[in-house]
């Protein structure tokens, strides 16, 4: 089944293009690496699929509901003083399922409770998501969007500011949700450690590359 | 001190100050959280700004303030978040430039009609006589509004507030939200502007929540916190502004100052 199909997507801000032209299809359960130079437009691409911006030209499908759409980026200054226990965070993953009434009922402590503990973040549940480190933050935000249920994550630099443990455990986490059928688009500039767990590949900018891992030679870079 | 008390509160211009006052600081500190997290803190201070330009429209008509000025700063709040969002101009620069306006506006009003006098004193600074009694019900029930409209949507504020790119990624409408937000602190900054005066009415958005994130650090704890101590701090300030005289705006931000004193000491004990 086709996630998201984007065809000839080109954003432009001001009179210069942040991303021209991209065009690429994905199946349920891909995990897509998305790679390419500052400025390449990757983060560019990632906003529009999550409809933060619009694009100017070129058409974009989902095929699964805006609802379903999970996108973490880099910690906005906001979240940096936020007062805000993890638990309050993570259970706010359940509201986007509702439509007019938004107080938590049974099922969603429930829900919340569990992707706690499948991240193993349960004994972190009543601290402040400020006293966390960068690696137990994204944890968080993941369990967010695991309560959510979405279908496709949408993740810029998830790893970024992460030491190589903390990387490498989040990157086993995102296999497990992956394999769980979740359908995963990851930006990142770490080609080498995280190219290996992608089923495609994304290259955007001059040497444009869209296919299997397998097809695509690291070198590119 | 009972006697303070007792004097005070047969006074009827003193009972309907403290009622209005008290479920206005309470929805003020409850809308202020959010502003204040998403660096909106100045919004408050803009629209008590274009508040007092049109109260001074308003009197000389001889026209209700309340039911010019509610309308009024509303479209100022939906304008000034269209601004934020899609111009050249910078959000804080368009706030500025509103409120300086409105002041000065409103002052050239005031000086050719009314003429400058204790009552613009009164609007700036704040007055305990200010409180109409046909006004402390309609007051009162905004207020109560309010308090609803948050408790409903609590769950959903906090998720906007805490990642509005998340929040609109999973369809959220996330400008109805900041809207919401805009208008609601509109009305409670007309009506309580009367008692706090225009210049220092966003202290009540400001000050509690703000006050409570030193020693609070979870949404829950510091929503109830920030209530419970704008509550406590307007009464202080009005029993210290009807003992000693003194403008009833001034010395409640002058005890909401001494709260907040107090927080950063707590929380710079608990931190060593």
């Amino acid at each position: 089944m086709n996630v998201l199909s984007c065809r000839q997507i080109s954003v432009k801000y001001e009179s210069k293009f942040a991303l021209e032209n991209c065009s690429f299809e994905l199946d349920a359960g891909s995990f897509l690496g998305v790679f390419g130079k500052n400025g390449a437009g990757k983060s560019t691409l990632l906003k529009s699929i999550a409809g933060i911006i619009k694009p100017n030209s070129g058409t974009l499908n989902l095929g699964i509901k805006k609802n379903e759409i999970g996108y973490m980026a880099q910690q906005t200054p906001v979240q940096k003083d936020f007062p805000a226990s993890v638990y309050e965070i993570v259970i706010s993953g359940t509201l986007c399922k509702r439509r007019y009434f938004y107080f938590y009922g049974k099922n969603d402590k429930k829900t919340a409770d569990k992707n706690l503990e499948m991240l193993g973040i349960e004994q972190l549940k009543r601290k402040s998501f400020q006293e966390l480190s960068g690696g137990q933050k994204q944890r968080v935000l993941l369990a967010r969007m695991l309560c959510a249920e979405a279908k496709l994550l949408l993740l810029d630099e998830p790893a970024s500011g992460l030491d190589i443990d903390a990387s490498k455990q989040l990157h086993n986490i995102l296999k497990d949700v992956n394999s769980q059928g979740v359908t995963i688009i990851m930006v990142s500039h770490d080609i080498q450690n995280t190219v290996n767990f992608c089923t495609q590949v994304l290259h955007l900018g001059s040497k444009y590359f869209f296919g299997n891992r397998g097809d695509y030679n690291a070198g590119i870079a | 001190m009972l006697e303070l008390l007792e004097e005070l509160f047969s006074y009827s211009f003193v009972v309907r100050a403290i009622a209005v006052g008290i479920s206005v600081s309470l929805c003020a500190s409850l809308l202020g959280l959010p502003l204040v997290l998403r660096r909106y803190s100045m919004i408050g201070d803009g629209l008590a700004h274009v508040g007092f330009g049109t109260l001074a429209v308003a009197i000389p008509l001889g026209l209700s303030p309340l039911k010019v000025s509610i309308p009024l700063v509303m479209l100022a709040a939906f304008l000034l978040l269209r601004i934020r969002e899609s111009s050249k101009i910078r959000g804080d620069a368009a706030i500025a430039i509103i409120s300086c306006s409105s002041l000065a506006i409103g002052v050239i009003i005031m000086s050719q009609t009314t003429g400058i006098n204790t009552d613009i004193c009164n609007y700036l600074f704040g007055s305990i006589l200010a409180i109409k009694q046909e006004e402390v019900y309609l007051c009162i029930a905004i207020s109560a509004v309010i308090l609803a409209l948050f408790v409903f949507f609590y769950n959903k504020i906090f998720s906007v507030v805490f990642d509005e790119n998340y929040a609109k990624a999973s369809g959220t409408n996330i400008e109805f939200y900041n809207m919401l937000l805009a208008l609601l602190t509109a009305v409670i900054i007309v009506i309580g502007m009367r008692i706090m005066g225009a210049l220092l009415i966003s202290s009540l958005i400001i000050f509690p929540a703000l006050t409570s994130m030193r020693v609070f650090k979870t949404f829950k704890s510091v929503i109830v916190c920030s209530s419970i101590l704008s509550a406590i701090c307007f009464f202080i300030g009005i029993v210290v502004s009807f003992a000693y005289n003194i403008p009833t705006g001034a010395s409640i931000v002058a005890t909401n100052l001494g709260a907040f004193l107090i927080f950063c000491l707590v929380s710079f004990i608990k931190g060593r």
